[in-house]
């Protein structure tokens, strides 16, 4: 185990390039897939592209990949533009949604199939292999055929057979979505051990955001064919720089607002705004869940209509005396406290509250 | 319980005396080929015509239409399985990645000879034949042209049914990336992964093509079914002796590529099965 570690802290040293799209154009008939895609990825960085179907991030990582061809637009690897060379030649491993096993290879065979058409020689290209295997944990599995695999096996071998090149860039595209929710997690999570280890930079696209904002150093959030916003994931979350970011990630409140000075009169409170909020006027804001403080109060201005118990937390969802409905996340002991029909007053906490105007 | 055994035993009977129909239809002509090629002139039976079939310099001397025949249909045969494949194969592998659309379009092409009777086909090809000759020659081998439109639409359904079985687009973007050239694509992942489907278009092929008379005959050229014809009308003995070994070979083709795409995947299995 120690060997192959050494090896790969190797690649990780001689690894880790910059990745630069820009404005990349692809149209589709009169669909427009990527509208002036701007996008960069620092050296190691793992950087996840997330939005809703048909918002562009598969086809942005397709024309990195050069499985397609831009309409317009550059593509740079390490400072070197690429947007002409063909996939075979721009030394990027890869990992496809389907299973893209080779049937008639073993596992071994496959994770060895790269090394091949690089000419490495027999002893060592079987060294590496197993020093892949290893990192995946299926060295056990090296001599089984595809079919004999679980879904799961099979993307970590596909992962072995990518990084086995050592690529300048490993792309991902939503590799985790075939497969049930707990080997998911796991996997998720062995991919981001197996990058920071090897040092790639990854660009990884996905539509499950607890996904990319679990593994991901920077999560880009796509929209009909270019980027909303770019952040680490905290931040991302904390304070989206658009509705649309806010609606997409994580749970959300919309709830009517009259903005004034910066601060946002909302549920009886006056709360400072996140910024790029909209600054006067009536509008909707934007509140999570676990910004809202709920307490007992027969004075209050809404209505418990239900309680959750989730585990390690609770949800209260509640209904205001103007009809809007509340969705506030709270502490799992305080959340036995609430029953249907309590009175309640529902505190925002403040700057978490991101104001869009309200047409 | 007892109505149910009942009902298995007549669906048993049933489905043996439909087995039983079927092969009596196909053994009756072959039955019937052995018999008058085993007839002696005096009455009785003889092996004579057989003995003479395998005796090659006998062949050789007494049947040269023969040897000519069997040598352009071995030759038409080869190449028209290798023009078939390497037009078809990159053909239908390039038309599912890059041009689904075109997918429906080039199934309709390929289909179309099936709806051309072959007289029709002649008409059309005597002309076009005319301009090969002038290029190329005479020989018989260069029917392989015609005879790779001939057997498009069986080859097609062949390779067609094997592409669908694999995921083409994935696989070969997965080789791309691992730095693949589409040569090394298509001769190392998809082909491979196809080969049960080549070989069966390969062998419908071979087939059509030994068994084909009727543009072989109109365009004035030699090869086995029209040696055979020759020699009906000078031998009928030998030429049904030369049918049923034809039709022979042809059962022991197919008998072969099956046991050879079995062994394959049974050895592959007990590898596999062993680590």
């Amino acid at each position: 185990m120690s060997t192959h570690l050494a090896s790969v802290r190797d690649d990780a040293a001689t690894k880790g390039v910059g990745v630069r799209l820009t404005d990349l154009r692809r149209t589709y008939g009169t669909v427009r897939a990527l509208d002036g895609l701007t996008l960069s990825i620092e050296p190691g960085e793992l950087v996840a592209l997330l939005g809703p179907s048909g918002c562009g991030k598969t086809t942005a990582l397709r024309v990195l990949a050069g499985l397609e061809d831009a309409d317009g637009g550059r593509v740079e690897v390490g400072g070197r533009d690429i947007t002409a060379v063909p996939t075979n030649k721009r030394d990027m491993g890869m990992v496809f949604q389907a299973y893209s096993l080779f049937p008639h290879m073993t596992t071994r065979q496959n994770v060895e199939f790269g090394l091949q058409l690089r000419g490495v020689a027999g002893a060592r290209r079987r060294a590496r292999a197993t020093e892949m295997l290893e990192l995946v944990g299926l060295e056990t599995q090296a001599d089984r055929y595809a079919h004999q695999l679980s879904g799961g096996q099979q993307q970590r071998v596909a992962l072995a057979r990518a990084l086995a090149i050592a690529p300048q860039v490993l792309l991902l595209d939503e590799p985790l979505s075939a497969l049930d929710a707990k080997v998911r997690v796991q996997l998720r999570e062995e991919i981001r051990r197996i990058q920071l280890e090897v040092g790639t930079t990854t660009l990884f696209v996905t539509h499950d955001q607890e996904e990319a904002l679990a593994i991901a150093d920077r999560v880009g959030v796509m929209r009909s064919g270019n980027l909303e916003q770019l952040a680490a994931p905290r931040e991302l979350y904390a304070r989206p720089a658009t509705a649309f970011v806010a609606d997409f990630v994580g749970l959300t409140n919309r709830l009517a607002a009259t903005v004034e000075s910066g601060r946002a009169h909302v549920l009886g409170a006056s709360v400072p705004l996140l910024p790029g909020s909209a600054q006067s006027g009536a509008a909707s804001v934007l509140i999570r869940p676990e910004a809202l403080a709920v307490t007992e109060d027969s004075n209050g201005t809404a209505t418990v209509v239900s309680s959750s118990f989730l585990g390690s937390l609770g949800r209260v969802t509640a209904r205001t005396d103007g009809g809007e409905t509340v969705l506030a996340q709270i502490d799992n002991a305080a959340v036995t406290g609430f029953s249907p029909g309590d009175r309640v007053t529902i505190t925002p906490r403040p700057d978490a509250a991101l104001a869009v105007s309200a047409d | 319980m007892r109505l149910q055994a009942t009902r298995r035993r007549r669906q048993a009977w049933f489905r043996r005396v439909v087995v039983g129909v079927v092969g009596l239809f196909f053994a009756l002509p072959l039955v019937a080929m052995v018999e008058f090629t085993t007839r002696a002139p005096g009455g009785g039976r003889s092996l004579d015509t057989w003995t003479t079939l395998f005796d090659l310099s006998a062949v050789d001397r007494d049947y040269p239409e023969l040897k000519t025949g069997l040598i352009a249909s071995a030759g038409l045969a080869v190449l028209t399985v290798v023009i078939m494949l390497v037009l078809l194969v990159p053909t239908m592998t390039w038309v599912r990645l890059r041009l689904p659309g075109m997918r429906r379009t080039i199934e309709f092409i390929c289909l179309l000879p099936l709806t051309i009777p072959a007289i029709v086909l002649v008409v059309g090809l005597a002309p076009v034949y005319a301009w090969v000759t002038y290029f190329l020659g005479e020989s018989s081998i260069w029917l392989c042209f015609a005879y790779v439109v001939l057997v498009l639409p069986y080859a097609y359904r062949a390779l067609d049914a094997g592409l669908s079985a694999i995921d083409v687009k994935t696989l070969a973007e997965a080789a791309r990336s691992l730095g693949a050239s589409w040569f090394t694509v298509m001769w190392k992942v998809i082909l491979p992964n196809i080969r049960t489907a080549v070989l069966l278009a390969a062998f419908l092929s071979v087939a059509l093509v030994l068994g084909e008379f009727t543009i072989a005959s109109l365009l004035n050229r030699d090869n086995l079914q029209v040696a055979i014809n020759l020699l009906g009308k000078r031998n009928a003995s030998i030429s049904i002796a030369v049918s049923f070994a034809a039709l022979l070979i042809a059962f022991l083709v197919l008998f072969a590529m099956s046991f050879v795409g079995n062994g394959r995947r049974l050895r592959r299995v007990r590898r596999s099965k062993e680590s």
